[in-house]
Order: C-alpha cells, then sequence, then structure tokens
C-alpha cells in the first residue's frame, strides 16, 4: 500500500456511492438496535428497491441522539444538507422512500437543530456516516492517510512533533500530554515495545469510548499503528470490557480488514514497520481501567495496580517499555496528522485543546453522545445541546468524571469546560460521563450511591481504599437513614482525607470526590437529614426517624 | 586488574539528618540503615515490596503528593520527612481502619502481646476507634494438623502470600475477592488441611498478627520470628 493505491480505494469508494441519488444512513449503534434498528434497515431497503428510487441503505454507528432512536440521516446529491429522522420504526419505510427527492417526512424529522449545530466533531466526523464494518468507507472519508503519509515520509520523531505541537492530552481521565508521554516511550529502552489501548471505560453512565469503537474502529487501529510507528511499538493490545460484544465484533472485523489491505500486519507500506493489534476482553472490573492493573489483567493476573514508578512507559507489559492511551486520544490522533497539529491546537482553550466527547445522561431531555470544543459553557452543553432539565423540574448539579468526579451545582454552570476549571470547582473532566441531576436527587443519597460504587470496585489491595470507601459508605447510610450525627460530617472529611492522600491509585485516590463536593455545595441537605430527619427530594425512606415537631 | 564497577551514590535529608545512599535504594532502607523509624506493616525485609498497607508513607518536599517508603526511591537532594502531624494523623485513620474492618481483640487473641498490628497501634498513640466497628462475620480454618487460619485477624497485609510463593515456591496462598471481601485463601479456596501446603510454616512466622498461627501456642505466648528471612537469602546468595 502507498499513498497513491489509498487514494484510489477512495476515489473509487466515493465514486461507487456518488451513483446514487440519496445516501440514508440508519444508526446500528447498541442504543439504537436495542429497538430493533435492524429490522428498519431491511423495510427500508425493501421499501427503497420497490419504489424504484436510487437510494443507498447504510448501516453506520452511533449518531448521537440516543434518546429520540432509532435515528436516521439522509443526504441527497449535490445537497450538503442533512436530514434526521428520529423515532423511526418499520413502519415508516415505504413513508421514507416515498419521500425521497421530495419534501422530507415531517411528522418524522427531528427539529433539535442546537442540539447538532453547535457541537464540532472531530473524533465523532465519521459516526453515522460510514457503515463501521467497511475499511474502504474509511478510507473514502480520508482514513489512513495519516498513517501512510507518516510511514513513508516521515520519522518518528516529526510524529511526535506534531502530537506535541497538537496540545492533544490523554482523554481516559489522568489529561496527561500524548506527545510526552509518545516522546518518554519513544526514548525508553527495551525490546520489543507494547501500545495499548484502554477501552475499560468501566464510568457508570459512560459509552463515549464504546461509541467511537463500535462506530469507526478503524480510526482507532490508525491512531494505535501511529502511536506504534512513533514510539517504536510492533504489538497492540486493545483491552476492551466484554459487556461490548458489538464493539468488539467490529473491532475483530476492523482488524482483519486493516490486516487484508496490509494497512496492519508486516511490513506496513513495504517499510519495515510492522505492528499488529490483538484484543483482550475485561471482565468488567473498573479498577481494571487503571493502567497498572490493566497490564496486570493483559499479562494474565489479577488485576491489582501497583506502585508507579515504574511507569509502564518505562516497564509495562512484561517488564517491556509500554503506551497506553484512552481510546478517544487515539482517535483523534489520525485527523491530526492529516491536518496536522497546529490545526488541533487552534480548537479548545488554554491548556485544554481540541474536543471532548461526552455521554449525557441522567435528568436531561437529550440523552445521549455529544462532541464538543473544549471550552464551551457547561450551560450550552445542558441547555443547548442536552435540552435542559425535561418534565417541568429544575437542575440541581451535574456529575462529571465518573464515580471519582464531583458535582457541580447550578450556580457554576457558565463555567468553561477545561481539565483545569473542572479541578477548580472540586470535579474533574474523567473520561466524560455527565450524569445531570434535578430537583428529586437527594444529594446524599448520590453521593453514597457513587460510594457504594467505588466500594464493590475497590481491589482490596490497600487499606484506605478498601476499608476506608466502605466507612464512608456505611457513614452515608447512616445519615440517609436519619441516624447520622454532626460529628459525622467531620469524621467524613477525615476519612476523606486519608482516602485521598494515602490510597495507591487513582480509584482510591478520588473516590471521596462525590462527598467532599456535595459537601461542599450541599452541606444544607446533609444539615437537614441530620437535625430535621427530612429528604425534601423524598428520596431518603428516614425509616427510623422519629417525627420532629417544632 | 579490572577497575570496581563504579557505585551511583546520592544524597539526601531525612528528617534534617543528612544521609547517602546507593541509587535504587528504597527511602526505607536508607533511613532504617540511618535508625530513622518508619512504621511499616506489609513491608518485611526479605519479601517483594507491594506498597498495600501505606503506613511507611513520607513527606518529600517540592510536592504535597505522599510517597510510600517501602517503595520509593532515593533521589540527589531529595528532602524527606517521616513524621509529621499530618503523617501521624493519616497513620491513625489507617490503623483505626484496620482495627474496625475486622475482630480485632487482643484480649483474647493468641498473638496478645506479640502482634504488629497492636504494637503499631500502641506506639502511634491509638486511644479509641472513632469509625463505626464493622464486625463482619468470618470463618476460622482449623483443617491444617500444625496450624490455623483465622480470618477475624487477617489484615491482608499478603506477607503469606508472597512467603510462599517467593521464598518456599509453593504459592498455596493467594487473595480471593476484592474489596472489603477480599479473603486470603488456601489453594482453590480449599480447607488449608487439604491443601497443597508444606507445612513449613513460614507464613505463620511472617504473619504480623495472630491471623496465622500455630495450634500448639494456644494459651502460651506466641512471638513470631520473621527474621529468618533476611538470613535465608544472604545464605542462598552465597550457594
Ligand atoms: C480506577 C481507574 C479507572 C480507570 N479507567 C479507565 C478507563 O476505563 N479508560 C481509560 O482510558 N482510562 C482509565 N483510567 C486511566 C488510565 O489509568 C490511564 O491513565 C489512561 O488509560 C491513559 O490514557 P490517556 O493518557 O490517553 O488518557 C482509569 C484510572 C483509574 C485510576
Ligand atoms: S510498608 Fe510501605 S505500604 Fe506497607
Amino acid at each position: 500500500m502507498n499513498l497513491e493505491e489509498l487514494k484510489q480505494i477512495a476515489a473509487s469508494t466515493r465514486d461507487e456511492q456518488a451513483k446514487f441519488d440519496h445516501e440514508i444512513n440508519i444508526c446500528m449503534g447498541t442504543g439504537c438496535l436495542s429497538q430493533h434498528s435492524d429490522t428498519i434497515k431491511d423495510a427500508l431497503t425493501k421499501a427503497v428497491a420497490a419504489s424504484g428510487k436510487n437510494a443507498f441503505v447504510r448501516r453506520t454507528g452511533c449518531m448521537g441522539l440516543c434518546a429520540a432512536g432509532p435515528l436516521l440521516l439522509l443526504t441527497n446529491k449535490g445537497s450538503e444538507h442533512e436530514i434526521v429522522y428520529d423515532h423511526v420504526g418499520p413502519e415508516h419505510a415505504e413513508k421514507i422512500a416515498a419521500a425521497l427527492g421530495g419534501a422530507p417526512v415531517a411528522e418524522l424529522q427531528c427539529d433539535l437543530r442546537e442540539h447538532f449545530e453547535s457541537q464540532v466533531h472531530v473524533v465523532l466526523e465519521n459516526s453515522g456516516h460510514i457503515d463501521p464494518e467497511k475499511i474502504e468507507d474509511y478510507i473514502a472519508r480520508d482514513g489512513y492517510e495519516g498513517l501512510v503519509t507518516a510511514v513513508t515520509e516521515m520519522t518518528p520523531s516529526e510524529v511526535i512533533e506534531q502530537i506535541m505541537k497538537s496540545g492533544l492530552r490523554g482523554r481516559g481521565g489522568g489529561g496527561y500530554p500524548t506527545g510526552l508521554k509518545w516522546s518518554t516511550v519513544a526514548k525508553a529502552v527495551g525490546d520489543p515495545k507494547y501500545v495499548v489501548c484502554n477501552g475499560d471505560e468501566g464510568d457508570p453512565g459512560a459509552f463515549m469510548d464504546r461509541s467511537v469503537l463500535e462506530s469507526d474502529p478503524q480510526r482507532v487501529l490508525e491512531g494505535m499503528a501511529l502511536a506504534a510507528y512513533a514510539v517504536g511499538a510492533s504489538r497492540g493490545f486493545i483491552y476492551v470490557r466484554a459487556e461490548y460484544p458489538l464493539a468488539v465484533s467490529r473491532l475483530t472485523a476492523a482488524i482483519r480488514d486493516a490486516r487484508r489491505k496490509g494497512l496492519l500486519g508486516n511490513n506496513i507500506c513495504n517499510s519495515d514497520f510492522s505492528f499488529d493489534v490483538e484484543i483482550r476482553l475485561g471482565a468488567g472490573a473498573f479498577v481494571c481501567g487503571e493502567e497498572t492493573a490493566l497490564i496486570a489483567s493483559i499479562e494474565g493476573r489479577r488485576g491489582t495496580p501497583k506502585p508507579r514508578p515504574p511507569y509502564p512507559a518505562v516497564s509495562g507489559i512484561w517488564g517491556k517499555p509500554t503506551l497506553i492511551n484512552n481510546v478517544e486520544t487515539f482517535a483523534n490522533v489520525p485527523p491530526i496528522l492529516r491536518k496536522g497539529g497546529e490545526w488541533f491546537s487552534g480548537i479548545g482553550i488554554g491548556k485544554s485543546k481540541g474536543t471532548k466527547v461526552f455521554a449525557i445522561t441522567g435528568k436531561i431531555a437529550n440523552t445521549g453522545l455529544v462532541e464538543v470544543p473544549m471550552g464551551i459553557p457547561l450551560r450550552q452543553i445542558i441547555e443547548g445541546i442536552g435540552g435542559g432539565v425535561p418534565d417541568g423540574h429544575t437542575f440541581k448539579a451535574v456529575q462529571t468524571g465518573g464515580p471519582s468526579g464531583g458535582c457541580i451545582p447550578a450556580h457554576l454552570l457558565d463555567l468553561n469546560v477545561s481539565y483545569e476549571s473542572l479541578i477548580e470547582v472540586g470535579s474533574m473532566m474523567g473520561s466524560g460521563g455527565m450524569i445531570v441531576m434535578d430537583d428529586t436527587s437527594c444529594m446524599v443519597n448520590v453521593a453514597k450511591f457513587f460510594i457504594e460504587f467505588c466500594m464493590t470496585e475497590s481491589c482490596g489491595k490497600c487499606i484506605p481504599c478498601r476499608a476506608g470507601t466502605a466507612q464512608l459508605y456505611t457513614l452515608l447510610t447512616r445519615i440517609c437513614e436519619g441516624e447520622g450525627t454532626m460529628d459525622d460530617l467531620d469524621l467524613l472529611v477525615d476519612l476523606s482525607a486519608t482516602i485521598k492522600e494515602t490510597s495507591l491509585c487513582g480509584l482510591g485516590q478520588t473516590a471521596p470526590n462525590p462527598v467532599l463536593s456535595t459537601l461542599r455545595y450541599f452541606r444544607n441537605e446533609y444539615i437537614e437529614h441530620i437535625e430535621h430527619k427530612h429528604c425534601s427530594a423524598g428520596v431518603c425512606a428516614m425509616s427510623k426517624a422519629v417525627e420532629v415537631t417544632a | 586488574m579490572s577497575p570496581a564497577p563504579a557505585v551511583d551514590i546520592k544524597t539526601l535529608t531525612i528528617d534534617g539528618k543528612e544521609v547517602s545512599a546507593r541509587a535504587g535504594q528504597t527511602i526505607l532502607e536508607v533511613a532504617r540503615e540511618n535508625s530513622i523509624a518508619i512504621p511499616t506493616l506489609c513491608h518485611l525485609d526479605g519479601l517483594s515490596d507491594v506498597g498495600a498497607c501505606r503506613l511507611c508513607m513520607v513527606e518529600i518536599a517540592g510536592t504535597p503528593k505522599l510517597f510510600p517508603a517501602c517503595v520509593a526511591t532515593v533521589e540527589e537532594g531529595q528532602v524527606v520527612t517521616t513524621s509529621s502531624d499530618r503523617l501521624k494523623k493519616h497513620r491513625r485513620t489507617i490503623l483505626e481502619l484496620l482495627f474496625a474492618e475486622r475482630n480485632h481483640v487482643c484480649s483474647v487473641c493468641v498473638a496478645n502481646g506479640h502482634c504488629e498490628l497492636q504494637t503499631l497501634g500502641q506506639e502511634q498513640g491509638l486511644t479509641h476507634i472513632r469509625l463505626p466497628y464493622r464486625n463482619p462475620k468470618l470463618e476460622i480454618d482449623g483443617s491444617h494438623e500444625r496450624f490455623t487460619l483465622d480470618q477475624n485477624r487477617c489484615i491482608l497485609c499478603t506477607r503469606c502470600v508472597r512467603v510462599c510463593a517467593e521464598v518456599e515456591g509453593a504459592h498455596i496462598w493467594d487473595v480471593m475477592g476484592r474489596g472489603i471481601d477480599s479473603m486470603v485463601i488456601t489453594d482453590l479456596h480449599q480447607p488449608w488441611g487439604e491443601s497443597a501446603c508444606t507445612r513449613c510454616g513460614k507464613c505463620v512466622q511472617v504473619c504480623p498478627t495472630g491471623a496465622l498461627f500455630d495450634k500448639s501456642k494456644v494459651g502460651s505466648p506466641h512471638p513470631k520470628y520473621p527474621e529468618f528471612l533476611p538470613a535465608l537469602q544472604m545464605m542462598r546468595e552465597q550457594q
């Protein structure tokens, strides 16, 4: 494969697609598939054939607006304009086919302009537009141009330079500068070196990485291959949780196709660069997303974290230098190589460059996946793109950063989202889960929920995390049952400090965040539970409470 | 004659005292060489380190983070503090967590007077436990002809796991479950007496509490002698 051959594949695929007057993309991500979008595809294919229209029906990955699924995206030849239909069913197939070329079916048309128009798609640029199991579709949208150009025309250090320039930071939670990590692994001594893609994604409410893997798996493979070329690695692992069967099957197909095209395997582009990827399934332990635990798991051992240093960059899988990046981090790499690091650093603010994919769930109208430029106000994500809190309820808080992030209250909604700003308000970027809560959520109960998650997901190796989270859970349960005392609040703070400062890995070091952030912004709710034995959200039963009369 | 290999020497300050060390040594090693005490529980001379008990955390000037002295290696010019109000507070809280986690009742424990957890509690000035006792119902495995495993006293330091795997080479011990439900087990969670145990008793000697004990010692003092490990290691290296 060389650049010319690649462009030929792209051109002929585009020619093939240009033969059709209409393109009908139907979402077959996990969300829409759960509402049987596959049956819609079959019905549409039949209806289109029967109608005699010259249209092409394609299965694609997630289009983002899962709450309104199944979704369908329609384009007409010669027009940039995209029409989105929501809540589509097989019964609409004939109507949709009949309307092709004329006015869209009004009753199906999705009118959420603001939802789509204030997003910037870099990672998700192909989601909803390509068939995830067709490598040609990816190539037709400039896929693998970055890799082939890099391998044939650039040195590894030039690749790293572009990543450095882009200002890309890890999307797996820590926000560590990706270019710096790559150059460390490139300099590390050891053979072979490994590249690992972290697709463990264990945070409750998060499905960014799953969606990327399901919608555009080749992009992740290209990102990994570019990383491997840059750091001098020859083997790669993608660690995906077994609960993501669709992602796994699409990745398996993608790896096979990339090998057939010579974009993975030995002597890529007739160079002496060889790189191949294997999938490793995780059994769904949150802690296995932590890099040292993930390495242990790949090696076939119990997934418990180890003290760092040594960092994986120096001593990772089987003691060899190992580069670990998140799915979304890798997905950002191909466009950076294609368009240049400076293009990427033009998006975002301050030290947070590019875009971020968020999975918005909870008490929000437009549940789903969004990709926004860094620096966007939180309010715009929640009220604009997310459509606000439904059913006449009022917004109370948004939890970002996964189970160990913090709850951000309404008065901070004008915050510009960046790695730094989120930490300042006691939360964090994390991997991109956003859980919206309204006046029916009790913040003490929310803290209890997240602590329970951390307690059950703690590996049990170090005492502050193992027993500390269990103690926090007991104290919070006591407060929720109306049995807490004001002393318990001091104990919560004290215990949280020890867990944060002395735990071995990031799980424990961040586990108390939900407790501390709710204590910071919603202390009145704690006091209400303790002193008045009352939960104004009506969530806590206060079973053991005695009625207090004034 | 070939010249002796160059040794990389680092100098650093621990608790105000200037000390020197070989590159690669841990802060704990160097502190102890210089008679500076750092409390430890999971560490044991002669075994690999896991950094699990977090009692050895120390401060290093220039960063707000704390570091486990048993695994953190020395750096040139480092300024280490092994005892401060902040560290003492954390150590007491960690000990509280350990005491409240299972059923540590010193007065009726076979290891009373010879227990590292008990000694640490005394040394660190632990006067009372603020946290609710969890009082879990746990098993006692008395199936072995010579030894007993009492889960109520186990603090999951994994010394038994390491000594059995690394020194005895039998690896009958391991940890099952996760989080607060973690538990040391023998073989495939089979009774100790039916396991592939070699009956060497090393695990009993390294156990810091009364979790593993010698049946013949019940009712009499049960001191343990983990010092055999470095001696054994030295002998093996000389062979
Ligand atoms: C408890 C815990 C869970 C984690 N889970 C994930 C995960 O699911 N996916 C991920 O990419 N990173 C996860 N991380 C972060 C990884 O340790 C690591 O920093 C990351 O994969 C590095 O990639 P990046 O630099 O591209 O972000 C987790 C960290 C901790 C402490
Ligand atoms: S002795 Fe260092 S963590 Fe236990």
